[in-house]
Formats: C-alpha cells, structure tokens, sequence
C-alpha cells in the first residue's frame, strides 16, 4: 500500500523539482522588490523604498531618462495600437482568404504559412533602411507598424481558422438580401467570432507589451522608450547598485501580464495550439 | 415606325447591359481588393522589400565609414564570410545552440513535461503547465533579469546559495559557464511551445487504445514507448523542423544574458553576429554590407526551409477553395 502510494507521487515529485525554478524565480522577484537587499533567497530587511518611482522617480544619474510613467503610457500606446491595427488587418485579410474567391488566394495563404514559419528577425537590418527612407525610423508609428507587419502571418492564419469554422447559411442570406459583403463582414460575420477576436487580442496586446527588441533597435530617442528599452537600460546602469529598484520596476512591467494570463489562460491556450493547427 | 425604334432600343439596350455586367464586375472584384489591401502593402513593405533590401545591401561595401559614398562590391562580401576565420568560430556556436536548446528542452522537456502533466491529475497537470508557460509571457528583459541574479556571484546569486552546501565553489554561473546558462534561459521558454503540442496530441488518442495496454498489463514506459511515441510521430516533427528555424535566427535572451560574450565571441551566434555588424551601437565601426550579406545567408535558408515545410506538412490541403464563392 504505501509502495504504491509512493509509486504514485512520483510524477508529482518530479514535476516540483523540474518546475521549482521558475517558481524560485517568480518568488525571489516579488521579494526582491521588497527587500533593502538580498543574498540569494534571503532578505535583509524588509522596504517600500523600492516602489518609490511610482511617484514619478527619475534616475539620479541620468536626469534626461523617461520616468517611469511616460514609459508605461509609451508601452499601453505601443501595445494597444498594435492590437488594434493587428485585429483589424488580420480579420479583414482572414475574411477574404476564408470566404472570397479571387486571383491570387492560393498563392497569398502559401505565403501566410511561409511567412509564419519563417524567421522575420532576419530581415530587421533591411527593415532599419527601409524605415530611415520612409523617415519613420525613431519614431512611434515607425515601430508599430513594423510589429504589425512581422506578427501579421501569425494573426491572419489564427482569424481564418476562426472564420473557417463559423457556418455560411447567416453570411449567404445576408448577402442575398443585397447587403454588401463588407457589411455583412461587420455587422454579422465578425459578432460570431467574438471569442476568436478576443482570443487575437489578448496575444496581441501582451505580445506588443513585452515587445523588446523593435522598440530597441528602431528608437532611439528618450521619448520613445517603452518600458522594456528603459529597464534594459536601467539594468546596464543599476546592476550592480540597486538590485531592489530594478526588480520593483521589473514587477511593475509585470503585473498586467500577470493579471491579463490569469483570468485568461484558456483564451491563450487555445490560440497557442489554434495557432499551429496547420502543423500539427 | 415601331420597327425601327425597337431596332435602336436594342444596342442601347446591349449597351446598358454590359455597363450592368462591367459595374457587377468591379463590385465583385472590389470587395477582394479592399479586404487584402493592408495586409499587401505590410507584407509587401515589410516582408518583400526587406529581402531585396537585405541583398542589394548585401553586394555593397556599406558602412559608417562609406555610409556616402559606398559602391557596389558583387559577393566580394560573400567571400568574406568565407574567408574570415571567425566564420568556424560563429558556426560552431550556432550549432551547438541549435542542437542543445532543441534537443533538451524544446522536443526533450517539453515531451516530458506533456507525458507528465497528462499522467498527472487534470487540475495539477494544468496548474504545472500554466506555470512554465510563463516565461513565455514574460517580458524578455524581465526574464532575462531574473537569470542573470540567479547566476550572480555569492552572495548574491541563488545557484550559489543553493548549491554551496553541497560544497561546491561560488561562482558567477553566467561568465564561468555561459552556454548552461543560455541553454537553459532559452528551453525554459521554447519547451512550453512543444509541451501545448504535444498535450492536445497525447489528450486527443483515444483512450481505447489505453485501456487494452492496461488489459494487456503494459508498463506505463511501455505504454508510452509503443502506444503514446508512435502516435506523436508528426507532432514531434512539427516542433522539431519549426523550432530548428526560429531558434537559428533568435538572438534576444543571448543578447540580453551574454551579449555574445564574455571574451570574444565566446557565445556570439550567426544571427547576433550579423546584428552586431550592421546595427549594433556599440562598436564605433557598423558595417551594414557585410552585416546584411551575414543576414542574407540565414534569409536565404529560412525561404527554403519554411517552403520545404509547406511541402511536408502538406499545407496544400489547408488552402482549398473557399465555401462561398462571390455572388
């Protein structure tokens, strides 16, 4: 009996030990953002100090850093824009490779699948030239667009996939009555995908608040830095002198991701294995 | 008199019919066109160009330097890529993180993991999979953070913390052993994707098939190495060719971890190498053309092998006809 009791926890042993990392990590960051200092795992002592920024701290080193406000506002404008323009383009362009016929559809969903393989990370020192000749490079829109862009392939294959599974009788009646099809897309089509749309924004939402990399290599001035470039840059300056301020922020970074996985997990979860139904 | 004037009805008539046939034609066509339009012009813009872009520049001598007056060089580039003796060096790298990441974490762990939390407990299952998902979600710099305290020296870094005990030498983990590290950074966040694929694959084999391995008396490894392995086949193909293409072209936790150091080029992939060349602020020499030439070499493999894939996973049947065809 206890042999087998034991038999039976060993998966559950296992899968603690494996994942004790990541909870380690996510322990030590909320601890860390209240502790004066900490040796390993261990505080010693116990402040608010760290969240002082909340109340529009600036850098004492380097006065012209955005605070940490104008960050986040940069980073809520980046994300929900790019969510917007992704939802909107990716249902539209979904819509058609879903439901119209016209020349060139084959080849644009070849492309769709080729592109959303293919890594578009490559491509961001010709897009550096491409951006300077548009004179949209260190600029907002600059950026957004180039995000939209290269997540693009990911979003119109997710919202197919939706439009793909809505029954056509409701859309065919409408568009026999006389609607026009950019009607019926709206008025009628787009309300039964509801989940599908949430489902897209959500990723994207979280995907353009985490974004690093575009807003790092794309802009330069101090105006447009987005969280993720200030406390990239926090850390060069703070690493080794203020480990609790540089987690406060980082917590703060965090905690709508946070918020937003929590209550929407199954949303996630289903656009993570929608996204890659093709392959699987 | 009626004669004649049905006579000229007719072509007036004709006439307004084909202007009825030419207005239903653009109607037709127009909402096809309105539809694409966005989604062409970034793909075009940002996808397209970009390519041509990356090799035009790639045939030039481009730089800081020459950034005016810069000329086309053919692949004298090219060449270059061949000829330098930190080409081996970057390659060697490339390939080893390639190899380690894919084989350990994104087919390796992410398969045990799947066989795990299935094994277990729906709720508890779910619970440990919700959980390494999150260093996905995790904003990249804020990941990044949390590995390189971790790896910090003592008395700082929780590796040291936990492993003195056991009598082992402090260190700073990420300039001592750079590659564990990265290694690991990566495959925590890339075996969550293969860990989803696998669960809904392992979760959608009916549970007959189960249910006589148990009447058979099967072994749980046994099960697993002859009912449940055999049945992930494609999915495990799928994680594996894909993940081999994003990996080769990520660069974002090693340059946030390493920056592609410590030292020379000690953990500097191909793709980060480029990235230093022709964009990278730091080194006062940005050699756009032999970065982009570096660039268009991992661009030229990404085209073919995501086409191979469109081959193999036979997307073909994904793109059939539409169910309603224009009115």
């Amino acid at each position: 009996m206890i042999a087998r009791g034991l038999k039976r926890s060993v998966p559950y042993i296992i899968l603690i030990v494996i994942t004790l990392p990541i909870i380690i990590f996510y322990g030590w960051l909320f601890m860390s953002s209240f502790a004066t200092r900490t040796h390993g795992l261990k505080p010693l002592g116990l402040t608010l100090s760290n969240w002082r920024f909340i109340l529009g701290w600036k850098s004492p080193w380097r006065r012209d850093y955005p605070s940490v406000w104008e960050a986040t506002l940069n980073t809520f404008i980046f994300a929900a824009i790019v969510t917007l323009a992704e939802v909107s383009v990716s249902a539209a362009t979904g819509y058609a490779l879903s439901r119209l016929k016209f020349p060139g559809r084959k080849g644009f969903l070849g492309l769709t699948l080729v592109l959303h393989a293919f890594p578009s990370v490559t491509l961001l020192i010709a897009i550096f030239f491409i951006l300077r000749a548009l004179r949209l490079y260190d600029t907002m829109p600059g950026v957004i667009m180039v995000k939209v862009a290269l997540d693009l392939p990911f979003g119109i294959w997710i919202m197919k996939g939706f439009f793909d599974t809505v029954s056509w009788d409701i859309e065919m009646s409408a568009l026999i009555d006389g609607c026009s099809r950019i009607r019926t897309w709206i008025q009628i089509v787009l309300p039964l995908i509801r989940p599908g749309i949430a489902a897209l924004s959500i990723f994207c939402f979280l995907s353009g608040w985490s974004e690093f990399l575009l807003p790092y290599i794309f802009t330069t001035r101090f105006d447009n830095w987005t969280l993720s470039v200030l406390l990239r840059n926090l850390i060069g300056d703070f690493r080794f002198v203020d480990y609790g301020l540089v987690t406060a922020v980082g917590l703060f970074y965090m905690v709508p991701v946070l918020i937003f996985y929590a209550f929407t997990q199954q949303y996630l979860l289903s656009i993570y294995t929608g996204g890659v139904k093709g392959g699987a | 008199m009626k004669s004649r004037s049905t006579a000229r009805a007719i072509p007036l008539e004709r006439a307004r019919l084909n202007l009825g046939s030419i207005w239903l034609k653009v109607k037709t066509h127009s909402s096809p066109f309105i539809f694409m339009s966005p989604a062409s012009i970034l793909v075009m813009l940002f996808f397209f160009l970009p390519v041509v872009v990356t090799l035009l520049i790639s045939m030039t001598n481009m730089s800081v330097a020459t950034f005016r007056g810069y000329k086309m060089i053919g692949f004298a580039n090219y060449a270059r890529i061949l000829a330098t003796r930190w080409t081996l060096k970057i390659l060697k790298n490339t390939a080893f993180y390639v190899i380690m990441t894919l084989s350990c974490f994104n087919v390796g762990m992410a398969l045990f993991l799947s066989l795990l939390t299935t094994h277990v407990e729906k709720k508890v299952g779910m619970l440990f999979r919700s959980l390494w998902l999150l260093p996905r979600i995790t904003p990249s710099v804020i990941y990044a953070l949390l590995w390189t305290w971790a790896t910090a020296d003592a008395p700082y870094g929780i590796i040291n913390q936990l492993i003195s005990p056991l009598g082992v030498e402090p260190k700073n983990w990420l300039t001592s052993e750079p590659w564990a590290i990265i290694i690991f950074a990566n495959g925590f966040v890339g075996a969550s994707f293969g860990m989803i694929i696998f669960t809904s694959a392992i979760e959608s084999i009916l549970p007959d098939y189960f249910m006589a391995a148990k009447v058979d008396g099967a072994s749980t490894l046994q099960t697993i190495r002859y009912i449940i392995l055999p049945m992930l086949k494609w999915p495990i193909l799928f994680v594996l060719s894909y993940q081999t293409l994003s990996l080769l072209a990520s660069y974002e936790y090693i340059l946030l971890l390493t920056e592609g150091g410590p030292g020379f080029y000690t953990t500097e992939v191909w793709s980060l190498y480029a990235f230093h060349l022709a964009l990278s602020n730091y080194f006062g020499n940005v050699q756009f053309g032999y970065g982009s030439a570096l660039a268009a070499v991992l661009v030229a493999i990404g085209i073919i092998v995501s086409i191979i894939y469109l081959k193999v996973f036979k997307f073909g049947e994904l793109v059939a006809e539409p169910k309603i065809e224009v009115l």
